[in-house]
């Protein structure tokens, strides 16, 4: 019996290392066949990883589905760049900067960890009157939490530059920095799933009735999972930031919310290997959807999709994918090495 | 110049407009627990149906040009056609997907009609020109108000009370009311789901058609976005008002209405531009107070 446990223990600890290997194998084969923009892609792709397994934390372990996490990527994504910015430089386009940050010039790395400890404050903090709420009225509040980043982001002219972007961030963000932060994430986010507090969740997502007579405090694990969620959503956007170099609280609103929920229901919402597939699988296939815009070669003629073809293309083939599998491509499985009884 | 009457007005008329989006919305949530993103779409769609397909930035009315007793009918079985071609294409072969699921693939449905919009119209906004006289101010009780404004608070009044009769007093709408309520029960009572379901569908395109040309006519502007704002405020709307509750949506839509247009009126000048974290922390509050909603119905109580 013990010795079952064990192995139990061990092939879920075999998804996690399975999912790094194959982020790096992407990484891998796009650094070593593709050209520039192509390495961009596969940074942006890491970051939709960190961003939407951070995000699986939440969604994936409490069942509910939270429009607001990319306002957590909003606050990560500014507070890196009030932090790593040059003095100079926010003085003429920030200027009413807190003393503090507007002197401060800080090493990416500490930046980015503190961004996401900023995301995760703040998540204690709404996540703590939110997630009073169940089922779609906490989906509505959350949904009211971006709406409410967003207006304070894009209408506080003297800190956040407003609509105007922030430029000039360092873009020390490439695919193998963002990859060690996807693959963190994995590992995190595997850790909670397996963690007393992320049992207990999951136990309360399949049924809260029969949890919370199990003496399940289901306030606190959904509370525990979204700070340790945002953290990650708030590196992803301190990453976003410094991988185009530019900000702009457009960035951090219903396009990416919409785009990374789809990127986990497409997967599947009930797996941590969903959160990775439906990532790679919709980021493969829009750039491939943006080549073939651009036009393909076949010899001598060029076949390329009319404008707009592509964003109508990924539609289509989202709703076509929830048709046909409505729980997702993995419906809810884990990849593991052993086939233990789930 | 009288403040109050006019403040009266700008609530009733904007509170209008949510409220005829938000029962689009709850019409639908009500029959097949949807929660559907593309209603914002079905407006923006029937605004730009209204003029010739062509990406120039100078619109020529299309639709428009027809006489308003012409013009109306025509766009509100345009809307209603939108919609219950979305149900036939996309939501009846998801009648056993989960809320989240269908809710995505509604959101990647108003993507598509978004982008199509897009390819066939161009990304810049268009100035057109609906019934322009309709904006020449009349003065009532002191204040002067767009004729509009008056229409549009009848309009409203008269949707609610039409779609109160239906659903009261025809066979569809006690179905509806029966489906809303318990749809295994109503189903099994002998209820037909395809049709009450795309009655629903019907309805709310209708309803996205009316608030489609008013919006038309009071800002002049024809936009790919203009269907995200207000989608997001009707959604909101459904939710405060109590999911399910049709009278709910209504009196949340004009609730947000008129906070919106108090804050607007009343906030120190410099806080104004955050006035819309102001509206969206009052959401927050009211759905922490009450979180069923603020009209919610029996049914909408979970039963342990």
């Amino acid at each position: 019996m013990a010795q079952t446990h064990k192995q139990k223990r061990l092939s879920a600890w075999s998804t996690p290392v399975l999912l790094i290997l194959i982020l790096l194998v992407f990484t891998l084969l796009v650094t070593m066949l593709g050209d520039k923009s192509l390495a961009r892609m596969a940074a942006q792709t890491m970051i939709r990883v960190t961003f939407v397994v951070g995000l699986w934390v939440f969604v994936g372990n409490s069942g509910v589905v939270s429009f607001g996490h990319a306002g957590y990527m909003a606050i990560g994504a500014y507070c890196s760049a009030w932090l790593t910015l040059k003095p100079q430089m926010k003085g003429l386009f920030l200027p009413d900067l807190w003393p503090f940050l507007a002197n401060a010039e800080w090493h990416v790395l500490p930046a980015a960890v503190v961004s996401g400890l900023l995301a995760a404050f703040v998540a204690l903090v709404s996540g703590a009157a939110i997630l009073r709420l169940t089922g779609i009225a906490a989906s509505i509040a959350t949904f009211a939490f971006l709406a409410i980043v967003y207006t304070v982001y894009s209408s506080w002219e003297g800190v956040t530059g407003a609509t105007s972007s922030v430029v000039g961030l360092a873009r020390y963000a490439d695919q193998w920095v963002t990859f060690g932060w996807a693959s963190v994430t994995v590992l995190a986010a595997a850790w909670y799933a397996s963690s007393a507090s992320g049992l207990a969740l999951r136990a309360s997502r399949e049924d809260e009735v029969a949890a919370s007579a199990s003496g399940i405090n289901m306030y606190r694990h959904r509370l525990i999972s979204l700070v340790v969620s945002a953290f990650f959503t708030g590196v992803a956007g301190a990453l976003f930031g410094h991988s185009l170099g530019v900000l702009n609280p457009s960035s951090f609103y219903l396009g990416v919310t919409f785009i990374t929920l789809a990127m986990l229901v497409v997967g599947g919402i009930g797996s941590l290997t969903g959160a990775v597939t439906g990532v790679l699988v919709l980021s493969i296939m829009i750039e491939s959807l943006v080549r073939m815009e651009r036009g393909v070669e076949f010899g001598e003629t060029t076949l390329a999709l009319p404008t707009g073809a592509q964003e109508i293309l990924i539609g289509v083939i989202m709703i076509l994918v929830l048709i046909l599998r409505p729980a997702g491509l993995t419906g809810g499985r884990e990849l593991r090495l052993r086939i233990g009884g789930r | 110049m009288n403040a109050i009457p006019q403040l009266f007005f700008d609530a009733m008329s904007l509170g209008g407009i949510y409220a005829m989006a938000a029962l689009g919305i709850a019409l639908i949530f009500g029959v097949m627990n949807l929660v559907n993103f593309a209603h914002g779409e079905y407006i923006a769609f029937c605004v730009f149906a209204l003029i010739v397909p062509s990406t120039d930035a100078v619109a020529v009315m299309f639709l428009g040009k027809a006489p308003a007793i012409v013009l109306i009918p025509i766009l509100l079985s345009i809307g209603a056609a939108v919609a219950v071609a979305s149900e036939f294409f996309v939501f009846r072969h998801m009648r056993n997907a989960t809320p989240v699921a269908m809710m995505i693939s509604s959101f990647a449905l108003g993507f598509v009609i978004q982008n199509s919009l897009l390819a066939v119209y161009g990304s810049r906004p268009k100035a057109i020109s609906l019934w322009p006289e309709l904006n020449t101010p009349v003065s009532i009780v002191g204040a002067s108000v767009p004729l509009l404004q008056i229409i549009v608070i009848l309009t409203t009044l008269a949707v609610v009370v039409t779609l109160a009769l239906l659903l009261k007093k025809t066979k569809i709408g006690l179905e509806m009311r029966a489906a809303a309520e318990n749809f295994t029960m109503a189903r099994l009572l002998g209820v037909k789901a395809n049709v009450v379901i795309t009655g629903a569908f019907a309805l709310s395109g209708a309803l996205a058609a009316a608030v489609a040309m008013i919006m038309a006519t009071q800002t002049g502007v024809a936009d790919i976005r203009m269907g995200g704002q207000i989608m997001l405020v009707a959604f909101i709307a459904t939710v405060i008002g109590g999911l399910g509750s049709l009278p709910g949506a209504v009196a949340a839509g004009f609730l947000i209405g008129a906070a919106s247009v108090i804050l607007q009126g009343f906030l120190p000048l410099e806080a104004r531009p955050f006035r819309d974290a102001f509206l969206y922390t009052l959401v927050i509050v009211s759905l922490l107070l009450r979180p069923q909603g603020l009209f919610a119905s029996n049914s909408a109580k979970p039963r342990v």
